[in-house]
This record gives C-alpha cells, structure tokens and sequence, in this order.
C-alpha cells in the first residue's frame, strides 16, 4: 500500500543528555534514507542540529543512531520500512554520552576496546619469516567469522548488559577480542585472556543476543563470547590467567 | 530518558533470558518457605500432614503448577545456555527457546490436570 | 560476574540438572499418589541416599541462587558490587541453613 502523503514528521533528539525531541515536516520521497532525511533537515530547516555521517553507503559505520527505539545504521534504514502513521523518531546511539543531539560520544567504547586488549600484539619482527596461515584452520575460521567489525556502536548501544552493567566491556571489545584469540600469531593472549575473565568481562553477558540480531555486519558477538567464556575457563581451571 | 521506546525488548530471546531470570528470583524467594514447610516435620508428623492437607486446595495446586512451570522453564533455559556456553554454535536459537517454554508449559499443565483429576468429585 | 563466579554457578547448575528431573519425578509420584507425611517420612527416615541426595541438592542450590541474584542485584537494584555480594552471600546462608534444616527434618530416624 503506497504512501499518499507528501511528507512525513521526523521526531529528532536535540540538546545534549537533557533535552527535547524537536518534530520537523519533510518531504516524502519514493527512495529515502533515514539519513536523507536528517540532512535534509540539517540543510534546509536548521543549520544548528548536529550529526554524524561519512561515506553514506554503509561501510564506515558513523551514521548509526536509534531510529524508532532501535539502534541501526541511517544511511541504510529506508524511509519506508521504518515510516509508522507518517512519523519517525531519530535520537542518538544508546549507552552512549550525548555530546550533542545526534551525535554520541565513542570514547568509552573505544575505552572498553582497548580495555579487552582489542589491539594486536606481534610476537615476531620483519625480519622473521611471514607466519604461514591456513585460511581453513579451525582458529582461522573462528577469526575471520569475527573480523569484520567497523567499530559502528550498534551492538554496544542494543545491548541490555551494557545498560545495566557500567563495568561491562560490550560485545564489540569482547568480539575483537575472541577474534584475536584466535590469532595464531598474537603474543597477548595471557594478558588479553585474563582481561576479559575479570569483573565485567565476557561472563557478564547473558547471551540476549541482540548484538547479533541488530550487528549489520551480521557479526555474531554472542558466539564470540561464548568461545572466550570457554577459553577463559580452560585457562583459569588451568591456572594459566589469575584475574 | 533520551529514546522513548526500546523497540526490541519483543525479541523472543530478550523474553527468553527475562523469563529466565524472574523464574530464578521466583524460585530464590518461594525456597525458604519450602524449607520451612518441609521442616514441619521436626514438630511431628501430624503438623506436616496438616500442611500437606492445605496445599490440596485447588487454588494452591494451581500455585504449585505455575511452580512447577517456573522450575522447568528455567532448567531448560539455563541448558540452552550450557549449549550455548560450551558446544559449537548452533542457530535457531528462537526456536529452541520456544521449545524450552513450550516443554515447561506441558509440565505444568500435566502437574495440574493431574492434581485436579485426582481430587475428583 | 567473572570467571570464579562463573564455574561456581555454572558447575552448581550442572550438578542440579539431572537433580531437578529427580526431583520433577519425586514432586509428580508423591502427589499423584497422594502421599501423606507418614507415607513421605517413612520413605525418607533414616535413608542415607536421600540425605545424601538432598543434602547436596540444597548446598548446589544455595550457592547457584546466591551467585544469581548476586548478578540481579548488581545491575537492577541500587546495591552494586561489594554490597550485592554481601546480600547474596546472605541468602545463600539463609537458604543452605534452612535447607538443611529441613533434610535432617525428614531423614532424621
């Protein structure tokens, strides 16, 4: 059933953590983004709201904000799957600081990354020779199901956990982190390993799975966790980690 | 509160793991009064025979099989967990879920109808 | 929730699985035969396999409740961290001493 109105009303969030939803009319187009729509307003209404996009073809992840509740990227959200009664409502990710209407704060996200020990550590130098991969290895297969991670928030702002829990490292820190793991030549694992058996870590989670069900990636962080889950515990019983 | 509407707490295995979680608060708190009862056997058998009298009114066995229910629906969520945590991944997830609830249900409800059956007419 | 906490409550849930299909069956025998007490107590006097049985089951259980709501306290209710330990170390007392108690009620010849 087509849409016969002309326009629609877009409910944006504007001002910092305290603020109002502020509604703005905008003109119904056949094909619209979520994100068309913001800009549009940014363009031609109000020059003052703040936003964040980038390549606007969904490969860098920044355009992600909450859109009717849920957290998803704009520049791939179409107007007309999202369009209830002629409305939409657009705030900033959740879990997130707001620094200012749309725009959400990354930096504890990155935190939390870098917190899982997010980061590859080499255990050899150029001058050694190239560490020979089976791409079919199980570790590879279980690295490569994980790797492709932008960073975009999504999971982290869908997550119950991390709404509950402010120690909660996340599902994209814990997913990164279960992918390097699983790195044949990371040196980090002793540290990395006991990072994410610590308080807040991957035992946190409560396997809600809606990191999986909104990542547009299609990552499955909750398996990733899983896999730490049993990782850590081998190593703990083990004694080789002591968080 | 900045997003007005969690659009996805309808997900089934948000449900599933909320589910899981009162049944647990349900069967922590309901524990101790179990205990107590039971122990009603210290002051002899009469007192717990009496107790035990009680709880075949109807509206207690109807009690007892939402108890049953919340035994079962967490016994069986917390095993889709223990798959999950220590076997390969598997999908469907959704649908085991829904077995687990499905499963709890039909416990129940045979606690019940047995219940009721047996104090007939 | 970290590690520790999560083989101890996870290792008690294993423990209980098979416990609780028992004890499913012990519910559904004793009620639909209508058992009454001196039916109950004179199976469980003096029996050493169900003191062992339930002696078990409630250490399992107290220490699987209290690692739980632990968890709930921690992210639902005002009492975080070190103070949803102690209310859950609490309960977990509470439960394994009435537990307890109540298996020596009906095992005690």
């Amino acid at each position: 059933m087509a849409d016969q109105r002309s326009d629609l009303t877009a409910s944006l969030w504007r001002g910092g953590r305290d603020g109002a939803y502020a509604s703005y009319r905008v003109p119904l187009r056949e094909n619209q983004t979520v994100l068309d729509v913001v800009t549009w307003i940014q363009r031609n209404l109000d020059t003052t709201l703040a936003y964040r996009f980038a390549c606007r073809v969904g490969m860098c992840g920044s355009c992600a904000m909450t859109v009717n509740g849920r957290p998803r990227w704009t520049c791939r959200t179409h107007v007309s799957k999202v369009l209830r009664g002629g409305r939409i409502e657009i705030g900033p990710l959740r879990n997130l600081p707001v620094i200012k209407d749309l725009v959400a704060d990354m930096r504890p996200f990155f935190e939390k990354w870098q917190q899982a020990k997010g980061a590859f550590r080499p255990s050899q130098t150029r001058q050694d020779a190239i560490a020979p991969i089976r791409s079919d290895s199980a570790e590879r297969l279980a690295a490569d199901a994980a790797i492709q991670c932008i960073n975009c928030g999504v999971c982290y702002a869908a997550c119950d956990t991390v709404r509950w829990n402010p120690a909660y490292l996340g599902p994209a820190a814990l997913n990164r982190a279960w992918s390097l793991v699983n790195d044949v030549r990371d040196a980090g694992n002793a540290e990395r390993l006991a990072a994410v058996a610590a308080d807040g870590g991957c035992h946190s989670c409560h396997a809600h799975q809606s990191c999986q069900e909104y990542c547009p990636q299609a990552l499955n962080p909750t398996a990733s966790i899983a896999g730490l889950k049993r990782r850590t515990a081998q190593a703990f019983l083990k004694g080789e980690i002591k968080p | 509160m900045i997003a007005r509407r969690l659009g996805y707490r309808g997900e089934a295995l948000w449900l599933a793991a909320l589910v899981h979680r009162l049944s647990g608060i349900a069967l922590a708190l309901f524990l101790p009064f179990h205990f107590l009862a039971l122990g009603l056997a210290i002051e002899g058998e009469a007192r717990l025979d009496g107790f035990l009298r009680w709880t075949e009114r109807p509206v207690v066995e109807l009690a007892e099989s939402v108890l049953v229910f919340l035994l079962a629906v967490h016994l069986l969520g917390g095993l889709r967990l223990l798959l999950i945590e220590n076997f390969a991944w598997r999908d469907g997830q959704k649908r085991l879920a829904l077995l687990a609830a499905a499963i709890s249900c039909v416990v129940a409800f045979a606690f019940l109808a047995d219940a009721l059956l047996r104090a007939g007419p | 929730m970290n590690v520790r906490l999560y083989l101890w409550q996870r290792g008690t849930a294993a423990v209980m699985a098979p416990m609780i299909l028992v004890h499913l069956a012990v519910i559904f025998y004793a009620t639909h035969r209508g058992l009454t007490a001196a039916d109950i107590l004179a199976r469980t006097r003096g029996s050493v396999a169900w003191a062992l049985f339930y002696g078990i089951f409630v250490l399992a259980a107290a220490i699987h409740a209290a690692i739980g709501v632990r968890n709930v306290l921690d992210e639902w209710s005002p009492l975080k961290g070190r103070r949803a330990g102690l209310a859950a170390i609490g309960l977990g007392t509470v439960l394994l001493l009435l537990g307890w108690r109540a298996v020596a009620a009906v095992v005690a010849p």
